[in-house]
């Protein structure tokens, strides 16, 4: 609207450059967004309506199928199970796993030494920090037969674990949290600096203890931090791929197939690519689906 | 709003830029190789690189451009359809699997190479069964082939007559492979795994092809009716193949779960686990020698003391008594190749007599190239066995359709699925069964 407004105030053309030398600067710019944005996600939408393939007859000639991988995607039981497996990974590792041990932390840092909260800080960011595949690597050899986590277990008189194939989708969340809750901490440790110290003196003063200072006079004022954080991390969340790729592959037996990975398999794996693209935009569904019951639950009140 | 038709010309614009259809921008100078380097498969690689050097040097003004593709069989077709997609980097010659030529024809990926064969004084070495395996649906030949392989038991002498099995080994049927393993297990005790059969998802087409169906080809029954043109569902053969894994993993003769579960399961065997001597036999691929010669991954001199081949016997022992699959790696051209001329010398190069000859013996491979076989040099250098060579007789093949990498993973799972004690063999048959009708739809399969 803002953008309508100054368009309107410079139009008479005589006196200044016309539309198009204003534009001109913005072609470079547009012309990368175009190509490299909009053009694949219009493709993506396309592609999803034809029988499009990396080999065989429907690579040489594509053809418009309408409907049909949709129809395809609703009655396809690995779809189903991959829906309920990016929703359990977003949930654990997303929204209890980061976004919970994200706000604890920068709340347990909040008043610390400078040397605290240099060493805690460096450590979660660290692990953020990573590169994708480096942590897959990392987290694969931690959980692996004769990886760390079962040498300390063995040293403890523990019995070994074997999750990464007996519970994949908890080993992923797991490396999923180590690698992601820095973003949410850095978040709220910036959100937390802004809360008024007044306020919570004023409730200190009322007799409120640490807990309910932090319950009744802190979070509601994160609220909007933790929407905006929560919303971030729900896209980042549902997209992660990489990691559980490096990590499993997906399987055993599909049990950490989520939509990424499946839509992966399908469209590069199997070289369906109208099927694969199909189940990207399930993706889509689902990134939006949470993203707007965490936008419409955490809706900022008027100020009381 | 005034806009709009500006930002949509552009739109329009750059998709297909994007896409990368438009121009060709190739060079016809240049001759571009795309081939597989992975786990312990090195020998294409020394191949074009000798290609290179030589072509290069007699051929001023020509350069051999070579793409190796570092990862399992799988995605390396993934990565080279990808490049074929776009004709600014589609290569000019394709280290092809020949059991995905029909689909890249009917993709339009290749370039036919009848006219250069019918020229080419090579041409007599090659059988009429190698011209085949080259030959598409439309009559036409798209690729040479460079090897090819067969699969069987390998077993460690070495270990077992330490358990008192008598060798040379040839078990009759399935009965006396368990049989043997039994005994392995109960002579050799924990340090030693007495039986590797692949299953699972995570080896992928390695659990399919030298795992299930292996076993299915000494059935009698097969993944495809080759003359109703249906895929076969229901079988018994398909049930005992998954009965015997079944058995193999249930009674602990076969690598632990997690170690079987492991994408890099036949790497970590060949590689290390039976040089050391964990592995008492393994149905694999005549070619694993390749990791144990001196230009190996896990140079070891002594394999020809310690291991030795038996064919794997059919199920009851049945006639012809040994089942084995093939496969085969081909060249070919790739579609787009700016200079047909040109990509065919270099491919006829890559064929030589001298060249395949290296590459049989690096690569583990039984040659196709009849004067490279019959050859005295062959024989002394290669590391194949014999035994191995015989089997070409009685092998079989994949079902070379589209639809096959699908219902190879179906059968992945099933293996899986009987692995992990999660479904018995009837009913990982059965979810098979459904998942192909649900693959290429009900009036594509027979039985059941």
């Amino acid at each position: 609207m803002a953008g309508e407004t100054t368009a309107r105030r410079g139009a008479p053309p005589a006196l200044r450059p016309g539309p198009a030398a204003r534009v001109l600067p913005l072609v470079p710019a547009l012309f990368l967004l175009l190509a490299f944005f909009a053009g694949p996600v219009l493709w993506t939408v396309w592609a999803s309506f034809t029988d499009a393939a990396l080999t065989g007859a429907a690579a040489a000639r594509t053809d418009f199928v309408g409907l049909r991988n949709f129809e395809r995607l609703l009655t396809d039981p690995d779809v189903l199970d991959a829906t309920v497996l990016t929703a359990v990974f977003l949930v654990g590792s997303g929204v209890l796993g980061q976004t919970a041990l994200g706000l604890l932390l920068a709340l347990l840092m909040q008043g610390r030494r400078g040397w605290v909260r240099g060493a805690v800080g460096g450590v979660v960011v660290a692990a953020w920090v990573l590169p994708e595949v480096v942590a897959g690597f990392v987290w694969a050899a931690f959980l692996e037969r004769e990886g760390t986590l079962n040498l300390l277990l063995q040293a403890a008189g523990a019995a070994p674990q074997s999750w990464l194939t007996s519970l994949p989708i908890l080993a992923v969340v797991l490396a999923n949290v180590w690698k992601g809750t820095a973003f949410s901490m850095m978040a709220y440790s910036a959100a937390l600096a802004e809360v008024p110290v007044d306020l919570k003196e004023a409730a200190r003063v009322d007799g409120a203890g640490p807990l309910r200072v932090v319950w009744h006079v802190v979070l509601p004022l994160l609220r909007r931090t933790v929407a905006a954080t929560l919303l971030l991390v729900t896209l980042q969340t549902v997209q992660v791929f990489t990691l559980i790729f490096v990590m499993t592959g997906g399987g055993p037996g599909g049990r950490s197939t989520t939509l990424p990975l499946l839509m992966y398999r399908e469209a590069l794996g199997f070289g369906d690519i109208g099927y694969g693209t199909a189940v990207g935009l399930a993706l889509l569904v689902v990134a939006g689906l949470f993203s707007a019951v965490h936008l419409r639950t955490l809706r900022p009140e008027e100020v009381r | 709003m005034r806009r709009a038709p500006a930002a949509l010309a552009l739109l329009l614009a750059a998709v297909p830029a994007a896409a990368g259809c438009e121009g060709s921008g190739r060079d016809p100078g240049t001759v571009k190789i795309v081939y597989q380097d992975f786990g312990a498969f090195r020998a294409a690689d020394p191949l074009f690189r000798r290609v290179k050097e030589e072509f290069e040097a007699a051929n001023e003004g020509v350069t051999v451009e070579l793409h190796p593709i570092e990862a399992p069989a799988e995605d390396y077709q993934t990565q080279v359809n990808l490049m074929n997609r776009s004709p600014a980097d589609a290569p000019d010659i394709i280290y092809e699997d020949s059991f995905t030529i029909n689909q890249d024809v009917d993709a339009g990926y290749l370039h036919p190479l009848d006219e250069y064969w019918a020229d080419w004084e090579d041409a007599e070495f090659y059988s009429e069964q190698a011209d085949a395996a080259v030959t598409a649906l439309d009559g036409k030949r798209y690729g040479v082939m460079l090897g090819t392989d067969t699969r069987g038991l390998w077993y460690n002498s070495r270990l077992l007559e330490e358990a008192g099995v008598e060798t040379p080994w040839r078990p009759e049927d399935w009965d006396a492979v368990l049989d043997t393993a039994r005994e392995l297990e109960a002579e050799l005790g924990d340090g030693v795994v007495p039986l590797n059969v692949y299953a699972g998802t995570p080896a992928g087409e390695v659990s399919s092809m030298q795992g299930f169906q292996m076993l299915l080809a000494g059935t009698g029954d097969a993944l495809f009716d080759e003359e109703e043109q249906k895929w076969v569902t229901g079988a018994q053969g398909f049930t005992d193949a998954l009965e015997f894994i079944g058995t193999v993993y249930g009674e602990g003769l076969a690598l632990d779960q997690r170690d079987a579960l492991n994408a890099n399961v036949a790497t970590l065997n060949n590689d290390e686990r039976i040089p050391d001597g964990e592995i008492a036999i393994s149905l694999d691929g005549s070619w694993v020698t390749q990791s144990w010669i001196e230009s190996g991954n896990r140079p070891w001199p002594e394999w020809e003391e310690e291991m030795a081949f038996a064919p794997m016997p059919t199920r009851e022992g049945q006639e012809p008594g040994a089942a084995s699959m093939s496969g085969g790696w081909t060249l070919a051209m790739g579609a787009h190749t700016a200079d047909p001329g040109l990509a065919w010398r270099v491919m006829a190069h890559a064929l030589s007599r001298e060249n395949a000859l290296e590459f049989a013996v690096e690569g583990a491979q039984i040659p196709v190239r009849s004067d490279v076989a019959d050859s005295e040099e062959y024989r002394e250098r290669s590391s194949i066995v014999p035994e191995a060579v015989e089997l070409v007789g009685v092998t079989a093949f994949r079902p070379a359709y589209g639809d096959y990498p699908r219902i190879s993973l179906a059968i992945q799972e099933a293996t899986e699925q009987v692995v992990l004690g999660e479904a018995t063999p009837e009913e990982a048959a059965a979810a098979y069964d459904a998942e192909v009708a649900g693959i290429v739809g009900p009036d594509a399969v027979t039985g059941g």
